[in-house]
Protein backbone atom coordinates (compact mmCIF):
# COMPACT_ATOMS: atom_id res chain seq x y z
CA UNK A 1 0.00 0.00 0.00
CA UNK A 2 2.69 1.98 0.92
CA UNK A 3 4.66 1.41 -2.05
CA UNK A 4 1.56 2.55 -3.86
CA UNK A 5 1.29 5.25 -2.17
CA UNK A 6 4.94 6.36 -3.11
CA UNK A 7 4.43 5.68 -6.37
CA UNK A 8 2.20 8.25 -7.15
CA UNK A 9 3.70 10.57 -5.07
CA UNK A 10 6.73 10.32 -7.66
CA UNK A 11 3.85 10.17 -10.28
CA UNK A 12 2.83 13.56 -9.33
CA UNK A 13 6.00 15.17 -7.96
CA UNK A 14 7.45 14.53 -11.82
CA UNK A 15 4.46 16.41 -13.69
CA UNK A 16 5.45 19.00 -11.49
CA UNK A 17 8.99 19.80 -11.80
CA UNK A 18 8.19 18.74 -16.17
CA UNK A 19 5.90 21.54 -16.33
CA UNK A 20 7.76 23.94 -13.57
CA UNK A 21 11.54 23.73 -15.51
CA UNK A 22 10.03 23.59 -19.04
CA UNK A 23 8.35 26.92 -17.98
CA UNK A 24 10.79 28.32 -16.43
CA UNK A 25 13.78 27.14 -18.70
CA UNK A 26 14.96 30.55 -21.30
CA UNK A 27 12.49 32.96 -19.60
CA UNK A 28 14.38 36.29 -19.06
CA UNK A 29 13.83 38.49 -15.79
CA UNK A 30 11.93 41.70 -16.33
CA UNK A 31 13.57 43.52 -13.95
CA UNK A 32 13.48 47.84 -14.63
CA UNK A 33 16.81 49.22 -14.97
CA UNK A 34 18.17 49.56 -11.55
CA UNK A 35 21.41 51.67 -10.87
CA UNK A 36 23.14 48.71 -8.67
CA UNK A 37 22.71 46.16 -11.49
CA UNK A 38 25.74 44.32 -11.94
CA UNK A 39 28.23 45.50 -13.93
CA UNK A 40 30.69 43.12 -16.19
CA UNK A 41 33.94 44.18 -17.59
CA UNK A 42 35.97 42.79 -20.55
CA UNK A 43 38.20 41.26 -17.84
CA UNK A 44 35.44 39.77 -15.60
CA UNK A 45 34.48 37.97 -18.97
CA UNK A 46 38.04 37.69 -20.98
CA UNK A 47 36.66 39.18 -23.93
CA UNK A 48 36.16 42.71 -25.82
CA UNK A 49 32.17 43.57 -24.74
CA UNK A 50 29.86 43.80 -28.10
CA UNK A 51 29.23 47.00 -29.07
CA UNK A 52 25.54 47.11 -28.52
CA UNK A 53 25.31 44.01 -26.36
CA UNK A 54 26.68 40.83 -25.27
CA UNK A 55 25.64 37.71 -24.68
CA UNK A 56 27.36 35.96 -22.37
CA UNK A 57 26.86 32.26 -21.36
CA UNK A 58 27.70 30.15 -18.17
CA UNK A 59 28.44 26.67 -18.97
CA UNK A 60 29.88 23.71 -17.23
CA UNK A 61 31.16 19.93 -18.35
CA UNK A 62 27.93 18.42 -16.71
CA UNK A 63 25.18 19.86 -18.60
CA UNK A 64 23.79 18.37 -22.08
CA UNK A 65 21.68 22.05 -22.87
CA UNK A 66 24.86 24.01 -23.00
CA UNK A 67 25.64 23.01 -26.59
CA UNK A 68 22.80 23.59 -27.96
CA UNK A 69 22.32 27.06 -25.93
CA UNK A 70 26.19 28.00 -27.84
CA UNK A 71 25.07 27.15 -31.09
CA UNK A 72 21.77 29.25 -30.89
CA UNK A 73 23.86 32.13 -29.06
CA UNK A 74 26.76 31.97 -31.63
CA UNK A 75 24.50 32.22 -34.86
CA UNK A 76 22.54 35.35 -33.00
CA UNK A 77 25.98 37.25 -32.44
CA UNK A 78 26.82 36.50 -36.10
CA UNK A 79 23.31 37.21 -37.31
CA UNK A 80 22.78 40.96 -35.46
CA UNK A 81 25.07 43.95 -35.74
CA UNK A 82 27.01 44.77 -33.04
CA UNK A 83 25.86 41.65 -30.57
CA UNK A 84 28.85 39.44 -29.20
CA UNK A 85 28.86 35.98 -27.20
CA UNK A 86 31.18 34.49 -25.07
CA UNK A 87 30.79 30.99 -22.95
CA UNK A 88 32.25 30.98 -19.91
CA UNK A 89 33.21 27.75 -17.93
CA UNK A 90 30.88 27.94 -14.78
CA UNK A 91 33.42 25.80 -12.59
CA UNK A 92 36.39 28.27 -13.56
CA UNK A 93 34.92 31.10 -12.69
CA UNK A 94 33.07 30.15 -9.50
CA UNK A 95 33.66 33.95 -7.66
CA UNK A 96 32.00 35.47 -10.62
CA UNK A 97 29.04 32.40 -10.45
CA UNK A 98 28.24 33.30 -6.60
CA UNK A 99 28.48 36.99 -6.90
CA UNK A 100 25.83 36.69 -9.51
CA UNK A 101 23.82 33.92 -7.95
CA UNK A 102 23.95 31.78 -10.72
CA UNK A 103 22.38 28.16 -9.93
CA UNK A 104 22.09 26.33 -13.30
CA UNK A 105 24.16 26.00 -16.46
CA UNK A 106 23.33 27.20 -18.62
CA UNK A 107 22.30 30.83 -17.31
CA UNK A 108 22.24 33.69 -20.33
CA UNK A 109 23.46 36.98 -19.35
CA UNK A 110 21.86 40.08 -21.73
CA UNK A 111 24.72 42.68 -21.00
CA UNK A 112 24.04 46.20 -22.46
CA UNK A 113 26.47 48.20 -24.93
CA UNK A 114 28.26 49.59 -21.10
CA UNK A 115 28.06 45.83 -19.53
CA UNK A 116 25.32 46.17 -17.37
CA UNK A 117 23.22 42.80 -16.72
CA UNK A 118 19.95 44.10 -18.36
CA UNK A 119 18.53 40.45 -17.75
CA UNK A 120 19.04 36.76 -17.51
CA UNK A 121 17.70 33.42 -17.93
CA UNK A 122 18.68 30.21 -17.38
CA UNK A 123 18.06 26.77 -19.27
CA UNK A 124 17.94 26.36 -23.09
CA UNK A 125 15.94 29.57 -24.39
CA UNK A 126 14.34 29.42 -27.58
CA UNK A 127 15.43 31.92 -30.55
CA UNK A 128 12.54 34.70 -29.70
CA UNK A 129 13.15 34.54 -26.49
CA UNK A 130 16.71 35.85 -26.76
CA UNK A 131 16.00 38.39 -29.47
CA UNK A 132 13.26 40.25 -27.27
CA UNK A 133 15.78 40.14 -24.18
CA UNK A 134 18.46 41.06 -26.97
CA UNK A 135 16.05 44.13 -28.36
CA UNK A 136 14.98 45.15 -24.54
CA UNK A 137 18.80 45.82 -23.86
CA UNK A 138 19.75 47.71 -26.82
CA UNK A 139 16.45 49.87 -26.21
CA UNK A 140 17.29 50.84 -22.73
CA UNK A 141 20.62 52.70 -23.06
CA UNK A 142 19.07 55.05 -25.75
CA UNK B 1 35.98 9.62 -17.85
CA UNK B 2 38.76 12.00 -19.37
CA UNK B 3 38.17 11.08 -22.95
CA UNK B 4 35.08 13.13 -23.99
CA UNK B 5 32.84 10.06 -25.00
CA UNK B 6 29.52 10.41 -27.04
CA UNK B 7 26.40 8.40 -26.98
CA UNK B 8 23.15 7.99 -28.79
CA UNK B 9 20.66 10.31 -27.37
CA UNK B 10 17.75 7.83 -27.74
CA UNK B 11 19.46 5.64 -25.68
CA UNK B 12 20.15 8.08 -22.81
CA UNK B 13 16.05 8.00 -23.01
CA UNK B 14 15.47 4.19 -23.62
CA UNK B 15 17.84 3.89 -20.85
CA UNK B 16 15.82 6.49 -18.32
CA UNK B 17 12.53 4.67 -19.11
CA UNK B 18 14.04 0.89 -18.45
CA UNK B 19 15.38 2.44 -15.14
CA UNK B 20 11.86 4.23 -14.04
CA UNK B 21 9.82 0.85 -15.08
CA UNK B 22 12.39 -1.14 -12.83
CA UNK B 23 12.09 1.66 -10.29
CA UNK B 24 8.79 1.66 -9.93
CA UNK B 25 8.03 -2.46 -9.64
CA UNK B 26 10.91 -1.83 -6.87
CA UNK B 27 7.63 0.08 -5.15
CA UNK B 28 5.54 -1.92 -5.76
CA UNK B 29 6.46 -5.50 -5.82
CA UNK B 30 6.43 -8.05 -2.58
CA UNK B 31 9.08 -8.05 -0.25
CA UNK B 32 11.70 -10.35 -1.26
CA UNK B 33 11.20 -9.47 -5.11
CA UNK B 34 11.87 -5.08 -4.61
CA UNK B 35 14.99 -5.52 -2.63
CA UNK B 36 16.25 -7.72 -5.29
CA UNK B 37 14.99 -5.69 -8.25
CA UNK B 38 16.72 -2.93 -6.22
CA UNK B 39 19.72 -4.33 -5.86
CA UNK B 40 19.90 -5.05 -9.83
CA UNK B 41 19.54 -1.71 -10.52
CA UNK B 42 22.39 -0.50 -8.24
CA UNK B 43 24.51 -2.62 -9.82
CA UNK B 44 23.40 -1.01 -13.23
CA UNK B 45 23.86 2.32 -12.25
CA UNK B 46 26.91 1.59 -10.85
CA UNK B 47 28.36 -0.29 -14.38
CA UNK B 48 27.16 2.90 -16.13
CA UNK B 49 29.01 5.37 -14.25
CA UNK B 50 31.77 3.31 -13.28
CA UNK B 51 32.41 1.38 -16.42
CA UNK B 52 30.80 3.19 -19.33
CA UNK B 53 27.50 3.81 -19.88
CA UNK B 54 27.31 1.36 -23.36
CA UNK B 55 28.48 -0.98 -20.96
CA UNK B 56 25.12 -1.01 -18.93
CA UNK B 57 22.72 -4.21 -19.57
CA UNK B 58 19.95 -1.77 -20.38
CA UNK B 59 22.45 0.21 -22.97
CA UNK B 60 23.30 -3.34 -24.58
CA UNK B 61 19.47 -3.63 -25.42
CA UNK B 62 18.95 -0.80 -27.08
CA UNK B 63 22.34 -1.07 -29.24
CA UNK B 64 21.68 -4.46 -29.86
CA UNK B 65 17.47 -4.81 -30.11
CA UNK B 66 16.11 -0.90 -30.67
CA UNK B 67 18.96 0.86 -32.56
CA UNK B 68 18.94 -1.42 -35.23
CA UNK B 69 14.97 -0.36 -36.07
CA UNK B 70 15.64 3.55 -35.36
CA UNK B 71 18.52 4.15 -38.04
CA UNK B 72 21.42 6.24 -37.28
CA UNK B 73 21.31 9.42 -34.90
CA UNK B 74 20.86 13.12 -36.14
CA UNK B 75 23.53 13.81 -33.59
CA UNK B 76 25.63 12.12 -30.75
CA UNK B 77 25.80 13.96 -27.00
CA UNK B 78 28.40 14.70 -24.79
CA UNK B 79 28.46 11.21 -22.68
CA UNK B 80 29.77 12.95 -19.28
CA UNK B 81 26.97 14.73 -17.80
CA UNK B 82 24.62 11.53 -18.45
CA UNK B 83 27.02 9.33 -16.84
CA UNK B 84 27.29 12.19 -14.01
CA UNK B 85 23.68 11.23 -13.78
CA UNK B 86 23.91 7.67 -13.65
CA UNK B 87 26.37 8.17 -10.19
CA UNK B 88 23.52 10.64 -8.73
CA UNK B 89 21.35 7.46 -9.29
CA UNK B 90 23.97 5.29 -8.03
CA UNK B 91 23.88 7.16 -4.46
CA UNK B 92 19.94 7.14 -4.46
CA UNK B 93 19.81 3.97 -5.06
CA UNK B 94 22.68 2.66 -2.87
CA UNK B 95 20.82 4.40 -0.05
CA UNK B 96 17.77 3.20 -0.32
CA UNK B 97 18.98 -0.28 -0.89
CA UNK B 98 20.61 -0.47 2.87
CA UNK B 99 17.62 1.33 4.37
CA UNK B 100 15.45 -1.28 3.20
CA UNK B 101 17.88 -3.99 3.68
CA UNK B 102 18.46 -2.25 7.75
CA UNK B 103 14.41 -1.73 7.92
CA UNK B 104 14.32 2.00 7.22
CA UNK B 105 11.35 1.42 4.80
CA UNK B 106 10.34 5.19 4.86
CA UNK B 107 13.91 6.35 4.10
CA UNK B 108 13.98 3.47 1.47
CA UNK B 109 10.91 4.81 -0.52
CA UNK B 110 11.78 8.41 -0.10
CA UNK B 111 15.56 8.07 -1.61
CA UNK B 112 13.91 5.55 -4.52
CA UNK B 113 10.78 7.64 -5.24
CA UNK B 114 13.61 10.83 -5.84
CA UNK B 115 15.74 8.32 -8.32
CA UNK B 116 12.21 7.58 -10.16
CA UNK B 117 11.32 10.94 -10.24
CA UNK B 118 15.07 11.81 -11.64
CA UNK B 119 14.68 8.98 -14.02
CA UNK B 120 11.24 9.77 -15.51
CA UNK B 121 11.77 13.14 -16.13
CA UNK B 122 14.65 12.21 -17.85
CA UNK B 123 12.63 9.24 -20.24
CA UNK B 124 9.87 12.06 -20.81
CA UNK B 125 11.13 15.02 -21.29
CA UNK B 126 14.95 14.34 -21.38
CA UNK B 127 15.57 16.63 -18.76
CA UNK B 128 19.00 15.79 -16.57
CA UNK B 129 18.45 16.43 -12.60
CA UNK B 130 21.91 15.26 -11.41
CA UNK B 131 23.04 17.44 -14.36
CA UNK B 132 20.59 20.31 -12.46
CA UNK B 133 22.33 19.99 -9.66
CA UNK B 134 25.91 19.64 -10.50
CA UNK B 135 26.73 23.19 -10.38
CA UNK B 136 24.66 23.94 -7.03
CA UNK B 137 26.84 21.36 -5.32
CA UNK B 138 29.95 23.32 -6.99
CA UNK B 139 28.80 26.52 -5.77
CA UNK B 140 28.65 24.88 -2.30
CA UNK B 141 32.12 23.56 -2.33
CA UNK B 142 35.21 26.00 -1.38
CA UNK B 143 36.75 28.14 -4.02
CA UNK B 144 40.01 27.07 -5.19
CA UNK B 145 42.78 28.98 -6.69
Amino acid sequence: MAGIVALLAALVLTGIAAWAVKAKNGRFTHRPPSPDAEVLTATDIGAELGERATLVQFSSAFCSPCRATRILLTDIAAKVDGVTTVDIDAEQHLDMVRRLGIMRTPTVLVLDGAGVVSTRASGLPRREQVLAALGQAVGERR
Amino acid sequence: MSQPAHVDPRGLRVNAGITAVVLALVLVTPEPVDVVLLAVQVAVFAVSALVSLQASPYAVFFTKVVRPRLGRPAELEDARPPRFAQLVGLGFTTVALVAFLVGATTVGYVATVFALVAALLNASVGLCLGCELYLALRRLSPARA
